[in-house]
């Protein structure tokens, strides 16, 4: 039987990618298929997934490049840039469109002045499209830094954004 | 003075209405008017339209108020709501609440009663009594036990659990594995959520009675990266069941052993296929492969391996507890316990409800679901997530049966209801679908990813009217192509909300007049 992971708090001592990744293969070892995991780790603490871990990881996990890379480029959660100092996701699934879901992404579109994918033109929110946060009942839903909220008219969406002095 | 306790539930639902902040403000409010005050973070009860719904502790039980934000509070407290006092929102003793009180509630009866981390608590509401009893069987009775129950994988195959069990049992090996497939990425659906947010210790007590089961000592949680709110509920739960002895090397000094550990998939819908999932388990790509040989007898990192849905190892702790014959009392035909329907979209008042087999969707809309959120006649519901076919007004009588339902071809899958009014354009809906099926694609059969692309540049043409009837057919032709010739659900179903959207709604396509129904409609 094998052990389950520690459950403390990762908490790198250093922010240098190649310290960061061997403070990450310490936290997950024993752990079977941990490539995810550490991968999670590593986006947690630095926001983003650079290229020069990957060659790291290679070395430490017996996996090739092309290996690693192939699993950082088919998740969309993973990214190899750094997002905006904030981020919004906008559902754009059935039961958000079912209520107005079209309508508030565009109106974020507008707002924020870029497309999905994208940096505000102040370069200060990244809009990344979402498929089902599960809050369909209460859609359309969206997720603003990490936090829910449901039932996002654009007057609500815009008062979210605001008190933080972003894009009067 | 004694402290009161009220309740204010963690669950994304209320979370997203304001329930955090709601919850430190009523214990702020409290402390000023020197109350003493016990806040309980339960689960949601999934009356969704009331969140954030706040319930009081009072000698007559518990009383609920909703949807409460911030600002109601002073005058709540003014109007007596730590002790069931008048107010505009309250709704009375919560147990009393019609929505509530019809439902036949097996698998969610603790969600949003209990605190989802506490064990006691858990325990005090007739938890971990399944697993107790499957300590003192054998695993061949376990697995009979869980046979004769009927229960079916609430995911959407609708395989029976039992038997996909029995093949995990008679494999030979060193280890084997239980994973939860917690990767429901379907629109509509938020029942695993609830339950994972709301009665984590429940999935947990299903998992290890799985192991017991199938002789597995080891289990996995795959958990959507869009949930953090559940992973942080289900570690929290993990951890305290691990204290109190429910998992670990002795299990309550029975010597069998069980533990288990969360891992957050990464945002890949096709992961919610069970060979996809194991992949990316595994830490590789989430690539669907071909069955045989099925993952029961060479699954995670290539032992046997149990794969079921979040509700499906949730209803086996009850199986256990009341027995298979209480469970199989509930439901209709080979449709047996309960289903966790979850009524989504444009309805007014969206949900959880939880009954037997055998209820109709147009029970669910408008007996439970109030109607449409806007006021508008209701037009269609997408039934079973984004690849379940849209169900015109003629078809709301069926019962909900995996068998009717296979009839009408439609799947009740995980019971994800999804209404619109009559401003929906079905045409751009089926393009929808066909654009997320081109968007998570894993790429692997060549039907799912070029036949997605194809789909949508048809359904454009069609849209635009150009050549009209040939796109049609080419259209037909492609979906007999992606559901004959791919290698899993994603791009075998997308044919379902495609074509029910052209036959049931073909005015939307331009190929009937805009004011007359559908020739099945009227069938």
């Amino acid at each position: 039987m094998q052990l389950p992971p520690d459950a403390q708090a990762f908490e790198p001592s250093d922010q240098a990618p190649v310290d960061l990744v061997m403070q990450a293969l310490q936290q997950h070892a024993g752990q079977k298929g941990a490539l995810l995991p550490i991968l999670h780790t590593i986006q947690d603490a630095l926001g983003y997934l650079p290229e020069s871990i990957v060659p790291v990881l290679s070395e430490h996990l017996a996996l090739s490049r092309a290996e690693i890379h192939g699993v950082i480029s088919f998740y969309a959660h993973f990214r190899t840039q750094a997002h905006a100092c904030r981020t919004l996701e906008i559902c754009r699934a059935e039961a958000c469109q079912a209520r107005g879901g079209l309508e508030l992404a565009a109106h974020a579109r507008r707002r924020l002045n870029c497309d999905f994918h994208e940096n505000s033109s102040d370069g200060q929110i990244t809009l990344e499209p979402v498929y089902c946060l599960g809050l369909c009942a209460q859609s359309p839903a969206i997720m603003l830094d990490g936090i829910p909220h449901a039932r996002v008219t654009p007057e609500k969406l815009d008062a979210l954004l605001n008190p933080k002095g972003v894009m009067p | 003075m004694t402290a009161i306790t009220v309740y204010i539930p963690r669950d994304t639902a209320a979370v997203a209405m304001g329930a955090h902040q709601l919850a430190s403000e009523l214990a702020e409010q409290a402390r000023l008017r020197g109350q003493d005050l016990r806040i309980v973070r339960n689960g949601s009860r999934g009356l969704l339209w009331l969140e954030p719904m706040i319930e009081v502790q009072t000698t007559e039980g518990r009383v609920a108020y909703g949807p409460v934000q911030s600002e109601d509070l002073p005058g709540l407290l003014d109007a007596g709501l730590l002790h069931g006092g008048a107010h505009a929102l309250r709704l009375g003793l919560t147990e009393d609440i019609p929505y509530l009180k019809n439902q036949e509630r097996l698998t969610f009866a603790r969600v949003g009663i209990i605190d989802p981390v506490s064990v006691p608590d858990y325990i005090a509401h007739g938890g971990f009594e399944g697993l107790r009893r499957a300590l003192s069987m054998q695993a061949a009775e376990l697995v009979q036990e869980v046979t004769d129950s009927g229960l079916r994988g609430r995911g959407g195959a609708a395989f029976p659990t039992g038997i996909k069990w029995k093949t995990v049992l008679n494999a030979p090996a060193q280890q084997k594995y239980i994973v939860c497939n917690a990767d429901e990425g379907d629109s509509g659906t938020f029942s695993d959520r609830m339950l994972m947010e709301g009665d984590p210790l429940c999935l947990i007590e299903g998992m290890a009675i799985a192991g017991l089961a199938v002789g597995a000592t080891y289990g996995y949680i795959y958990v959507r990266s869009e949930y953090p709110l559940a992973i942080q509920a289900l570690n929290q739960a993990i951890t305290a069941a691990r204290a109190a002895g429910w998992l670990g090397q002795d299990i309550q000094g029975s010597g069998h052993a069980f533990d288990l550990e969360v891992r957050k998939a990464a945002g890949a819908y096709i992961c919610g296929e069970e060979t996809a999932l194991l992949d990316s388990l595994e830490g590789k790509r989430g690539v669907v492969r071909v069955k045989p040989p099925l993952p029961a007898i060479k699954g995670l990192f290539g032992q046997p391996t149990v794969v079921n849905n979040v509700v499906s190892l949730a209803s086996v702790p009850i199986i256990l507890s009341k027995g298979a014959a209480y469970y199989q009392n509930y439901g209709m035909g080979r449709s047996r316990g309960t289903l966790a329907f979850q009524l989504a979209g444009n309805i007014k008042h969206g949900g959880l409800v939880e009954k037997a087999f055998g209820v109709t969707l147009r029970e669910l809309l408008y007996d439970y679901g109030g109607g449409s959120a806007s006021g508008r006649p209701l037009r269609a519901v997408q039934a079973g997530g984004p690849l379940g076919a849209y169900l015109p007004e003629s078809q709301w009588d069926v019962p909900l049966d995996y068998e009717a339902y296979m009839k009408i071809n439609a799947m009740v899958g995980h019971g994800g209801l999804v209404a619109f009014d009559d401003t929906v354009d079905m045409a751009h809906m089926a393009q929808y679908a066909m654009e997320f099926c081109a968007i998570e694609s894993c790429g692997k059969c060549t039907p799912c990813r070029i036949g997605s692309t194809r789909g949508v540049e048809t359904i454009q043409k069609i849209r635009r009217r150009e050549d009209l009837d040939n796109h049609v057919e080419l259209l037909r032709d492609l979906c007999d192509t992606l559901y004959s010739g791919s290698l899993c659900a994603l791009g075998g179903m997308v044919p379902y909300p495609v074509l029910s959207a052209l036959e049931h709604f073909p005015q939307d396509f331009g190929l009937a007049p805009k004011n007359e129904p559908s020739r099945l409609a009227k069938a």
